[in-house]
């Protein structure tokens, strides 16, 4: 019997740390019905559940919390796709102790109910029943276009489907769910469960078309001028991956987190040669950066082969921006941190091949514009750091690709689409953008956020432009 | 969507023309643009410069010579068979002149990327005079086309085994110091065939164009893996390129940056072969 425990959450049971870094398997093992029994009965039902107000995408926390209860679970399910398309997702990724649980109540004394595990659980529950969400409403008869497949463009999807929309997703790759597919690792999200909650998408009539590049395939004209879509969301993402123009950056061996994510969770590299995309991880790799893609990139590679694995971070452990949980998994499976130290030069022998970086420690000085302690090399410090493979996190831009063959389309001199923040709404006439391509790289979570209100931005612009 | 193969030619024993159905990257695809393309499930992304397109029949054709396993799984397809992904048009048109007088200089399968370059100048009224060159007779691919696109063909092998007994640089210099008056060169070939036409032409200040074809994966500009050094600067050679001026190209760095895979690629070969050749022997391969 699982009891429930006032000020604590229900634990959940995960892959020792010993046991995961031998396998690409999911960590967390989720919650029985028992433990979610358990943790259901921790909520306490406010009368304004605060909870909800800390949700991007406005899930009915307390009612699927009570569902629970009530122990419907199919109900619970219905409740969370209400607002939600994507919730075996968002229970995995979501940052939820900056969001909804931040807000509990019971976060003030103890820790907050675990919504973010409870949602899991239902999504999961729900799925392995092949439940789906209830039947789109009447079609309005109108088209609309969503540029990129990831959790933006996927929300807009399914919101509009939902509310009668035609809907047409074109992505870019050969597989749809962009940045939930190529850059979070399976061990986090287990893609077989993406393909699922997109299939879900499909079923309730969105049509995805991969192997399409809006910009060069087909424009954003095109489509709103000859296809017939009354408008066009713009969800690209922000996949410009940043590079520091340090000496020695193209040696072999030197990675973009992008690169190396794409090759090893889009393209199963880990399998090669069983597959034909291979990825060199040597037996020391370091990785620049500190946030969730640097930790992602960190505990890949220990999956992936590699002995020692070096997190190299020119601030400190309290100007990291990985979220807590992610960095405790990776301390657990054996990942080193270095902080204030910064990479200054990648060292190549006469191949090309990287065989160690020159870094410089720092110390901190006054904050800058992050707001942030500015980071100030200490003279005389450097030093060499011995790796074969260095993997650069050190964020992403938004793509250029969409915003530089629609004309007329403004965007930030750092190449953000530029938008009404409530709407979405860019200096083109029907044509709208949400998540990475317009806040540069943010969370998931913030990205459906953005796909929701563009979503119900374009259904009140269709409204009124072709009448409903 | 599967994309078929709706003709296929072999223009050498190594060498093979893919005629694709791909009605979506026919409709917008110019000279100079790539796709990316991949064979089987398992298969890894690959870039091909385009050879040709018919807007109206809705196809793409590449030619694909046989350098690892996944040129050689490509070029065990048999017409009627498909690709499973095929998507572009990626990159940037091929820069081109509106008139004057410009030298498309192809080597070995380099010669398949170079034939819509000269196909589009001749269109536009640019009188072009064409190298092409192989390393022997039965290399040389596309040369009737080639013919019909240029004003002038010249054929080279390193062998002499046709046409003029060397390297398509030696021609291109022979035809500068002849005199002739040429506006700019196009050249795209093997990595070290580029970098030898950039130093025929630097000297006599002739703006030459050539196409890098660095590993990619997206083709997009989301990896990185394409980056070059151009002029100094970084560039990405799936969205900057992939022409760009030869004589601010980094041809070292680029070529070892193509070696990432060395290893690895020829083992997924050998064992392509091994199989292949099990399949053979067993009177298995289809196609």
């Amino acid at each position: 019997m699982v009891e429930s425990n006032r000020w604590k959450k229900t634990p959940m049971r995960e892959q020792s740390a010993e046991e995961r870094v031998n396998n690409f398997d999911e960590v967390p093992f989720g919650y029985s019905e028992e433990e979610a029994m358990a943790e259901a009965e921790r909520c306490l039902g406010c009368k304004v559940p605060f909870c909800e107000q800390g949700c991007p995408v406005e899930v009915p926390i307390k009612q699927f919390i009570q569902d629970l209860k009530d122990n419907d679970p199919a109900k619970a399910a219905q409740t969370i796709w209400s607002t939600n398309t994507l919730p075996a997702i968002c229970g995995r990724v979501c940052p939820q102790e900056e969001q909804c649980e931040l807000q509990c109540v019971l976060a003030k004394k103890g820790e907050p109910v675990g919504i973010g595990r409870l949602e899991r659980y239902v999504a999961d529950w729900a799925m392995e029943r092949g439940l789906d969400a209830e039947s789109p409403a009447e079609r309005k008869g109108h088209r609309v276009a969503v540029v990129g497949s990831g959790p933006a463009g996927l929300t807009a999807a399914g919101d509009l489907a939902r509310m009668g929309y035609d809907v047409t997703v074109f992505e870019a790759l050969h597989v749809p769910g962009g940045v939930l597919m190529y850059g979070i690792p399976e061990f986090r999200l287990p893609k077989a469960l993406v393909q699922e909650e997109i299939e879900n998408l499909s079923k309730a009539g969105v049509d995805i078309q991969t192997n399409v590049v809006v910009g060069t395939s087909i424009t954003v004209d095109e489509l709103l001028e000859d296809e017939g879509y009354a408008a066009v969301f713009i969800g690209s993402g922000a996949g410009l991956p940043k590079f520091l123009g340090m000496p020695g950056e193209n040696l072999l061996g030197v990675y973009s987190a992008n690169e190396y994510l794409t090759r090893l969770n889009l393209m199963k590299a880990f399998k090669f040669p069983e597959v034909d995309t291979p990825v060199k991880v040597g037996k020391r790799v370091a990785v620049i950066g500190a946030g969730n893609t640097a930790m992602d990139a960190a505990r890949t590679s220990l999956r992936a082969g590699a002995e020692e694995v070096h997190v190299v971070y020119r601030r400190s452990e309290k100007e990291m921006t990985a979220r807590v949980e992610e960095y405790h998994h990776a301390i657990e499976e054996g990942v080193q941190f270095h902080w204030l130290n910064n990479p200054v030069a990648f060292l190549g022998d006469d191949d090309g091949w990287l065989r160690g970086m020159e870094c410089i420690k720092m110390e901190l000085g006054e904050p800058d514009d992050s707001g942030r302690a500015r980071p100030v090399a200490i003279e005389g410090s450097e030093f060499e750091f011995q790796v074969e493979t260095a993997i650069l996190a050190l964020g992403t831009s938004p793509n250029p690709l969409v915003p530089s063959h629609t004309p007329g389309l403004e965007t930030e001199f750092w190449g953000g689409i530029i938008t009404d923040e409530d709407s979405g709404a860019t200096s083109r006439e029907g044509v709208f953008a949400g998540g990475d391509v317009v806040t540069g790289a943010a969370t998931v979570i913030q990205a459906m956020g953005a796909g929701k209100n563009a979503a119900n931005a374009i259904d009140r612009y269709i409204s009124e432009r072709f009448g409903s | 969507m599967m994309y078929r193969i709706v003709e296929k030619r072999d223009l050498t024993d190594v060498t093979k023309l893919f005629v694709v159905d791909a009605p979506m990257v026919a409709r917008r695809v110019q000279a100079g643009h790539f796709v990316i393309l991949r064979c089987s499930e398992e298969g890894e992304r690959i870039p091909i410069t385009v050879a040709d397109f018919d807007r109206e029949a809705g196809t793409v054709t590449v030619v694909i010579q046989e350098v690892g396993k996944t040129s050689a799984a490509i070029n065990d397809l048999a017409e009627g068979d498909s690709f499973v992904d095929f998507v572009g048009p990626l990159g940037q048109v091929a820069p081109m002149r509106e008139d004057g007088h410009v030298v498309c200089v192809g080597g070995g399968f380099g010669v398949a990327p170079v034939l819509p370059v000269a196909k589009e100048l001749r269109s536009r009224g640019v009188e072009v005079t064409s190298i092409i060159g192989a390393r022997t007779q039965d290399l040389v691919i596309l040369q009737d086309e080639m013919e019909a696109a240029s004003d002038q063909l010249y054929l080279c092998s390193d062998d002499g085994s046709c046409g003029f007994h060397g390297f398509v640089t030696q021609q291109l210099e022979e035809l500068i110091q002849s005199g002739t008056h040429i506006d700019e060169v196009v050249a795209v070939g093997p990595m070290v065939m580029m970098k030898a036409t950039a130093e025929v032409t630097e000297p006599h200040g002739l703006k030459t164009w050539v196409s890098l074809d660095p590993i990619m994966v997206d083709g997009t500009g989301m990896c990185g893996v394409c980056r070059v050094t151009v002029g100094g600067e970084l560039k990405f050679a799936c969205v900057d390129g992939p022409f760009f001026d030869a004589h601010e190209v980094d041809y070292e760095e680029a070529l070892k940056r193509n070696k990432m895979y060395q290893r690895e690629e020829r083992l997924a070969y050998d064992m392509y072969k091994e199989n292949r050749h099990e399949c053979r022997r067993g009177g298995a391969v289809s196609g």
